[in-house]
């Protein structure tokens, strides 16, 4: 798989540390434990399309949004992480 | 018809011509007591101990493709019980006591093979927390041995103890551990729950899960409505989907884990071996191929294969520990997609929706607990709360912070 790095260009997934769901709001401290169960341990796990975060750090040491199908591994779009909506 | 040597000489006799489908093939009925939807190992011996254990037969298991076409058939074929927390260890020990009487009990040659399960240790701090583990293990009633290096060469020829880096210090070995021909295991589950009468449908996928006043009362099916009392989820890799139907959402990400066969070759390895440095464990199939795997490839995947640079590790720590692997090809590889738990240990227990059972988060330890995952998940569907050897695999054990961690690193989805 390749992942097309908006700085460096399409590179190896090697190059790259997967963390998990983008998008993905941490709760305030004094949230209910409702909250910080879903942010910990819950996930939609998608199959299909999926909005995820990859970092760059034997590159450009950029975070990345990437959106991926799941199912096919097919990258449809990739942008730095500051320029996404919804940073975590 | 029972399988013995008598009947294979009585055959001889006609030419082989008596041999029948292991299962018959029914249409689905439009109501069942029990419906299990994932026909994979786990799901074939919930119906089959449901039938055996609890008297229930009025069982249908729906696979929505074929049976053995997933997990079952993906993995490394790699039994043992080498667990330190409490639940770990005496839950996969049952597993392992079924296996070890598997093939009579099912009428089934699954190849059952107690070559023993060799961990790697490379330096002091492994060696201790290895010897931590097989103490914890022999207070609860399993074996285990603790090999310097001495004892390792001598069983391991092959294997480059000075590694340079990684030089081989010792072993925890589980002599009762081993391997088991894994398409027989869903062959055999399958024949022994249909001669009980439960219905096994193939090419049938569940599509929804009918819910009134928070109890269940069927799944919608691409071959039609089904009414079921009670519905036991075993769909793996595929659990977040199948649960989503029944609007729950798990603590659960599918990754994809490769596994490899080499070619054939000459009684090389007669145990499995794990290298301690790397994520490495190999065998060797009784057809000579080495089968080996290493770890997941790290991303959300439902694709069933992976990529390139896992391969490539997984050579590495293959050459790393056996330097004559480096001359073998590999003849063929595939990836199954493993339900990832975010404390590496299993759910097997009941949902908030009544009459609603769920069996996912096996990580990629979910072959060898085939046979007690079965019995306990049975239990709890028949009993309607679990069994001592299943009650802390609950699903609310991450809202209530009772986790399992065996590794002790906290939620991530990749532990195992």
């Amino acid at each position: 798989m390749r992942i097309p790095c908006p700085l460096c260009g399409a590179r190896g997934n090697e190059e790259f540390t997967y963390l998990g769901p983008a998008g993905v709001a941490r709760p305030a401290p004094e949230a209910p434990d409702d909250a910080w169960h879903a942010y910990l341990h819950e996930r939609v796990n998608p199959a299909g399309q999926h909005r995820e975060l990859w970092w760059h750090g034997q590159g450009c040491r950029a975070w990345i949004v990437v959106t991926r199908d799941t199912r096919t591994h097919r990258i449809e779009a990739a942008t730095l992480a500051r320029d996404a909506e919804a940073r975590p | 018809m029972r399988y013995s040597v008598f009947a294979l000489l009585r055959g001889a006799l006609t030419g082989q011509k008596h041999w029948t489908p292991a299962w018959r093939n029914p249409e689905p009925k439009r109501a069942y007591d029990t419906v299990i939807v994932g026909g994979g190992g786990h799901g074939l011996a919930t119906a089959y101990y449901l039938a055996k254990e609890h008297g229930i037969t009025d069982v249908a298991v729906l696979e929505k493709s074929w049976i053995g076409s997933g997990n079952v058939g993906r993995n490394t074929t790699i039994i043992r019980s080498n667990y330190l927390l409490p639940a770990n260890t005496q839950f996969y020990e049952k597993s392992l006591q079924l296996w070890e009487g598997l093939e009579q009990d099912i009428n089934f040659n699954a190849m059952v093979s107690q070559r023993g399960v060799l961990n790697l240790y490379h330096s002091d701090a492994q060696r201790d927390a290895y010897a931590r583990r097989g103490n914890a293990m022999r207070l609860a009633g399993v074996d285990a041995e603790l090999l310097d290096a001495a004892a390792v060469r001598a069983m391991l020829p092959g294997l480059d103890m000075d590694n340079a880096r990684f030089p081989v210090m010792g072993g925890l070995l589980q002599r009762r551990g081993g391997t088991v021909r894994h398409d027989a295991v869903a062959w055999g589950y399958a024949r022994a729950a249909d001669r009980r009468g439960v219905d096994i449908v193939e090419n049938c996928e569940v599509t929804g899960i009918d819910i009134v006043q928070g109890r269940v009362t069927g799944v919608q099916t691409t071959r039609g409505a089904i009414r079921a009392r009670r519905i036991g989820l075993a769909a793996a890799g595929n659990s977040s989907r199948v649960a989503a139907l029944a609007g729950l959402r798990l603590p659960i990400e599918s990754h994809v884990l490769q596994a490899f066969v080499s070619e054939g070759i000459k009684p090389v390895l007669d145990t499995v071996v794990t290298f301690g440095a790397g994520h490495f464990y190999v065998s060797q199939s009784d057809k000579g191929g080495l089968v080996f795997g290493g770890d997941i490839d790290g991303y959300n995947s439902y694709a069933q294969r992976g990529s390139l640079p896992v391969v490539e590790e997984v050579m590495e720590c293959a050459v790393a520990l056996f330097p004559a692997f480096s001359r073998l090809r590999y003849l063929r590889q595939w990836g199954g997609i493993m339900d990832m738990s975010m404390d590496g240990s299993p759910i097997i227990g009941t949902t908030p929706i009544e009459g609603l059972f769920l069996n996912c988060g096996w990580c990629y330890g979910g072959f060898k607990a085939t046979p007690a995952s079965g019995w306990c998940f049975a239990h709890t569907i028949a009993t309607g709360a679990p069994h001592p050897l299943n009650a802390a695999f609950t699903l609310d054990r991450f809202r209530t912070g009772a986790v399992i961690d065996e590794k002790g690193a906290g939620a991530t989805p990749n532990l195992h």
